[in-house]
């Protein structure tokens, strides 16, 4: 390093300007008015740690690095940009992963240095292991998730023990690395025996958890993967480090509390017991039967109706029908029918999901109510008009104790004057549990595939006058 | 650093990201997720740091595999999270004074 200026104060004090800039950042993606700006300051701070990382005193490998940030960075550049609006939670998990993964690379450089007799302090040395087993545990894990997520795995693998493996793998991780800090048996072998040990936990937890909670996983393990880039920004003495891991492992936290919490799942809930499991083991039968309706008397109904909310759920994106949807939906504004979209917090695959997909269609965020705007005007709609949506407006949630799904919060479109459900088949929704919805008076059925139905909507639409 | 600072700085910024996180509204939980996913891609820093000082091959070739790994996360986190949030637009001016909530 050329002499003349303190390298390492600059390298500092450019840390501390990226950790302002991640915090603000952050701020700003935390209102839809700021949100796109948050990303570009963050961005901002992350491209100004990077180069004044090359300014730290003492590196080496400079050829190296420069080739691995080039392979990664166009790999990641390249599937980032391809990746559908749908596919949108296994790509972060994917990311996550190669995050907790990098965290666990760190641990082991300076694990595998501290066994080569450059002794570290102790509490140094524990914070490395525990997040170099935190970072492995997330970076599996994390790839378990994608594969379940992007249909690459299918099966739901579950055994008996499965439990006390998990415990064994843990127990056994922590007791070598807690033997490595110690300098009891700081052998090559043993370091990279913690990190096995780690890597297996991670699979063996994802591996039984099933797709429908999969948003919470994914959230955890971000929030763990932060943990582990603090951790491991205590072994480097790097405060960026520190506080964008802190930030986020707490953030992550409680995001993922608030998405435990809207699907009526406690986190412990989540990754201990196997829901799913129950599959079509149906609480009590339920009475009556299904009315289906013709797309055009559906037209005629929204087009002649004051308001009308429309439910959607991940089904409707599947089948990529909310381009179709809000075309309809102008439709009737201009006749100026009051139209409105209600999104369950878990609609899509995790909070917030179906909002982006409405949002890609262009549907405008102002339109868009959550279940606490919502709940309350289901009861003045004429139209509750749900595409894709099942398990979120079962009322089953609000009266059956017996139900999986007892307790749920729901949109309450079973309120609505009249309730029409566009659906593919007469099947029941993701949980395997039979939607009372489907059966009431004020129900009809519309059925179909979610795109080509609502393009029979609005030539609908379109026909009445 | 000391590690009591250390600590002091470990407290803060806990409660920044809990803060951060507390007044979201759910629209934004995934975007704000994906832009979280995008902040640990710090680990990159690390990493490089990691493999600068890596000495050994098998110190090397991890180091190299953790910097591929970070600078992954950094840039795949930051391509989701904008080509996300370029998606927000209020249908007019009236959008405006209600999204800020």
């Amino acid at each position: 390093m050329p002499t003349g200026f303190d390298a390492s104060f600059i390298v500092q004090a450019s840390y501390f300007v990226t950790a302002a800039l991640f915090i603000m950042g952050l701020k700003r993606m935390s209102s839809p008015v700021t949100a796109r700006s948050g990303i570009l300051w963050a961005g901002a701070g992350m491209v100004v740690a990077t180069l004044v990382t090359f300014l730290y005193p003492g590196m080496a490998n400079y050829e190296l690095i420069i080739a691995a940030i080039v392979i990664g960075s166009l790999l990641a550049w390249w599937s980032g940009k391809r990746v559908a609006m749908t596919d949108m939670p296994q790509m972060i998990a994917l990311y996550n992963g190669m995050g907790g993964g990098a965290a666990a690379a760190i641990a082991a450089v300076e694990l595998y240095k501290h066994s080569q007799g450059e002794a570290h302090a102790l509490t140094i040395s524990i914070l490395a292991v525990i997040g170099g087993i935190i970072g492995a545990v997330s970076f599996s894990g994390s790839l378990i998730a994608w594969a379940k997520l992007d249909g690459k795995i299918n099966k739901t693998l579950r055994f008996g023990g499965q439990k006390l493996l998990n415990m064994a793998l843990l127990v056994g991780a922590l007791v070598i690395g807690g033997m490595v800090a110690l300098h009891l048996n700081a052998s090559p072998l043993f370091v990279t025996l913690i990190f096995v040990l780690a890597l297996l936990l991670g699979i063996s937890m994802t591996l039984p958890i099933g797709g429908a909670d999969m948003p919470v996983v994914i959230s955890l393990y971000n929030a763990l993967t932060g943990l582990a880039v603090a951790f491991e920004g205590f072994v480097l003495n790097n405060a960026a480090m520190i506080i964008a891991g802190t930030v986020v492992g707490s953030a992550g936290t409680l995001l993922t509390q608030l998405m435990a919490k809207a699907m009526n799942r406690s986190i412990a809930n989540v990754l201990f017991s196997n829901f799913g499991e129950s599959g079509g083991a149906a609480s009590g039968p339920v009475t009556g039967s299904m009315k289906s309706i013709e797309a055009t008397d559906v037209g005629v109904m929204m087009a002649f109706a004051e308001k009308v909310i429309v439910v959607p759920g991940y089904g409707m994106a599947v089948a990529q029908a909310q381009h179709k949807v809000w075309e309809m939906c102008q439709l009737l504004i201009e006749r100026g029918v009051n139209v409105k979209f209600a999104i369950h917090p878990v609609a899509g695959r995790m909070p917030g999901h179906m909002n982006v997909l409405l949002a890609e269609a262009g549907v405008p965020y102002d339109l868009i109510a959550d279940l606490d705007e919502i709940n309350a005007e289901f009861e003045t709609a004429d139209v509750a008009l749900i595409i894709g949506a099942n398990d979120v407006v079962n009322p089953v949630a609000r009266t059956d104790k017996s139900s999986p799904i007892y307790g749920m919060p729901i949109l309450n479109a079973d309120k609505a004057k009249n309730v029409i459900v566009i659906k593919r088949g007469q099947g029941a929704g993701f949980s395997g549990i039979e939607n009372a919805l489907f059966f009431l008076d004020n129900t009809r059925m519309l059925y179909g595939d979610g795109q080509k139905a609502a393009a029979e909507l609005i030539a609908a639409v379109k026909a009445v006058d | 650093m000391t590690g009591i600072v250390a600590l002091y700085i470990f407290m803060l910024a806990a409660f920044t990201g809990y803060e951060i996180i507390a007044k979201v509204p759910v629209i934004l939980h995934t975007p704000l997720m994906s832009g979280s996913n995008f902040v640990h891609g710090i680990v990159l820093v690390g990493a490089m740091v990691a493999l600068g000082n890596a000495d050994t091959t098998l110190e090397k070739v991890i180091g190299f595999a953790g910097v591929l790994l970070g600078a992954g996360n950094a840039v795949g986190g930051y391509v989701v999270t904008e080509r996300m949030l370029e998606m927000f637009k209020a249908s007019g001016a009236k959008a405006k004074q209600k999204g800020s909530h």
